[in-house]
């Protein structure tokens, strides 16, 4: 015991003396965590992911996965995208985090640290899809500015937390509430300690949703850094930048939460349908909520090539924002003709579902299959690129993988 | 305790005292010179160094001096910007705050490139770029301008393999 204390103080003081800095908090790191600023400068160890995985950006870290990557029913680390709009926090202190709740419509102000927060409330674990606002955006044309993401910012983990709803009960909201924002620990790319990297949020009707959560777990272990540990606000089936990450407080107010990235073009889109290039005024733009339908082949890897004779078994999953998925189909002939996939219930609301099919091919060559899912209002995905907007958000055109028989 | 004895004992103190300056003196003195010498304590370093990177929300890549702004088959390496008029403007205040990566995966024309750089003025605190912002737009609308792709491209880039059932 007295041997293993010395271990690791005398760890702490070696890391402190490659930092140059001491560690401050160095007694609370928790077990296993590596400090980032000791990491391996290669993005894919020092995230825990995959290979594969594609970085677009490194400075703010921004990774995303591909569609066969993301075969798992339950999204493990490895191949969920990485979105950061500032610079991932460092050191930070878990014994003496807290979140404040403030803003112009709680009855009173109240901070809860991490441990009171698991304990006061109760715990509840549920699947979620969190989808970037952005993904789809590098189809555009004109092409829209920002991170140019193809189809693998999307996930489906298992998030633990305590209930929004029950927090906000505990302190008491009034009448007037209208909009939560959230704020958090990432830092600024221009390094202003005045300035937020993103401060989104949600309408007080989505905060009060049983699955939106304030977590702290991430697939049964503690969030990891990159996703927002210690605490992270989860919001499915919004934008994935509504759920913050990093968080230590959240303003109720009594207006739309007017944070960083909640103005301008950043997450909005035309109220009315625009023509593509137009020029959209601020007024006329329109905050993204739920997202739109929409589904993904995970199984097999595009390019497979197959024996004539043999079928073909293709999965993967669909989702709908705050609504259910009813029905997926496939076409083999570029949509003059389309199958039904068999499609399984959510394994809770706002959980991406499961497809899957066995595709016999009429003879050799070369095919796409394509796949369609339609939402619990009847509405399908566009086989080619949806309206235009500024910032080329919700692009939910149908998947395809290339195939070739013979 | 008589007086011989005192002095002998006061003697033998100062000579301690003295001893310990000395040696005290000794150590600052060779670490300051060690320090003229090698004024990074990287002897001490190195060893850490080859293990670890500290700070990796900067994700520079360690280059040596000459390789730092190497130009290979008209890229320039660091960046992976086009190498072209303008370019050293361009790393200059176009890669303080986000990697280059941000900037070449972007398309787009001259009056909306410049259109992005007002963005950046006005809310991420971008500096004036006084006359540098025509090299800088100049350079960007040249070598990152937007591409038609129509409604919906082709697959391209497909790596066939044989799928066993």
């Amino acid at each position: 015991m007295q041997r293993r204390k010395f271990i690791t103080k005398s760890t702490l003081a070696s890391f402190s003396a490659l930092l140059g800095a001491e560690i401050v908090f160095g007694k609370t790191i928790p077990e296993n965590y590596n400090l980032i600023g000791l990491q391996d400068p290669d993005p894919f160890k020092l995230f825990s992911k995959n290979k594969e995985m594609v970085v677009l950006n490194n400075k703010p870290w921004n990774m995303e996965a591909q569609a066969h990557l993301l075969d798992d029913k339950i999204t493990p680390n490895e191949f969920m995208f990485i979105r950061n709009n500032g610079i991932i926090p460092e050191n930070i202190d878990v014994e003496n985090w807290t979140i404040e709740f403030d803003g112009e419509s709680v009855k009173q102000k109240k901070t809860y640290s991490l441990s009171e927060l698991k304990s006061k409330f109760k715990q509840h674990s549920y699947q979620l899809t969190l989808e970037c606002g952005g993904n789809g955006r590098s189809e555009f044309d004109p092409p829209a500015k920002g991170n140019q993401w193809t189809i693998g910012a999307v996930s489906c983990a298992t998030w633990t937390g305590v209930r929004l709803k029950d927090v906000l009960e505990d302190i008491g909201i009034k009448d007037d509430a209208v909009y939560i924002g959230y704020h958090a620990a990432d830092t600024h790319l221009s390094k202003d300690p005045k300035k937020e990297p993103i401060s989104r949020g949600v309408p007080m009707a989505k905060a009060l949703q049983d699955e939106t959560l304030i977590a702290f777990k991430m697939n049964g272990k503690d969030i990891p850094l990159a996703h927002g540990y210690p605490l992270r606000l989860i919001a499915g089936g919004f934008p994935a930048s509504a759920s913050g990450k990093w968080i230590n407080r959240i303003s109720v107010r009594n207006k739309v939460h007017d944070g960083a990235k909640m103005t301008g073009t950043a997450y909005r889109v035309p109220c009315k349908p625009v023509a593509p290039g137009e020029k959209v005024k601020d007024e006329d733009m329109c905050i993204i909520e739920s997202m739109p339908v929409k589904s993904l082949i995970t199984y097999p890897k595009t390019g497979a090539i197959i024996k004539k004779g043999n079928s073909l078994n293709i999965r993967g999953h669909a989702w709908a924002g705050e609504l259910e998925v009813e029905r997926v189909s496939y076409s083999i002939d570029f949509g003059s003709t389309w199958q039904s996939c068999e499609l399984k219930a959510p394994r809770n609301r706002l959980a991406w579902q499961h497809f899957s099919a066995a595709i016999q091919f009429p003879q050799e060559g070369y095919y796409e299959v394509w796949a369609k899912a339609t939402d619990a209002q009847g509405e399908s995905q566009p086989m080619l690129l949806p309206g235009w907007n500024p910032k080329g958000y919700l692009n939910n055109a149908c998947h395809r993988i290339a195939i070739k028989v013979g | 305790m008589n007086k011989q004895e005192k002095v002998r004992d006061a003697a033998k103190k100062l000579y301690t005292l003295m001893f310990s300056v000395f040696i005290v003196v000794a150590i600052l003195a060779s670490f300051l010179i060690y320090l003229m010498v090698d004024p990074n304590l990287s002897a001490f370093k190195s060893s850490a160094k080859s293990n670890y990177t500290a700070v990796n929300n900067d994700n520079q890549a360690q280059l040596s001096e000459e390789e730092y702004d190497k130009i290979e088959n008209g890229i320039h390496i660091r960046t992976g910007f086009v190498d072209d008029k303008g370019l050293m403007t361009v790393v200059n205040n176009c890669t303080n705050c986000h990697s280059s990566k941000l900037v070449t995966q972007n398309r787009m024309s001259k009056e909306r490139w410049r259109a992005t750089i007002r963005w950046m003025q006005e809310t991420q605190n971008l500096w004036e770029l006084g006359d540098n912002e025509e090299i800088i737009v100049d350079y960007l609308a040249t070598h990152y301008a937007p591409i038609e792709k129509g409604r919906r491209q082709n697959l391209t880039a497909i790596e066939w393999y044989e799928l066993k059932n």
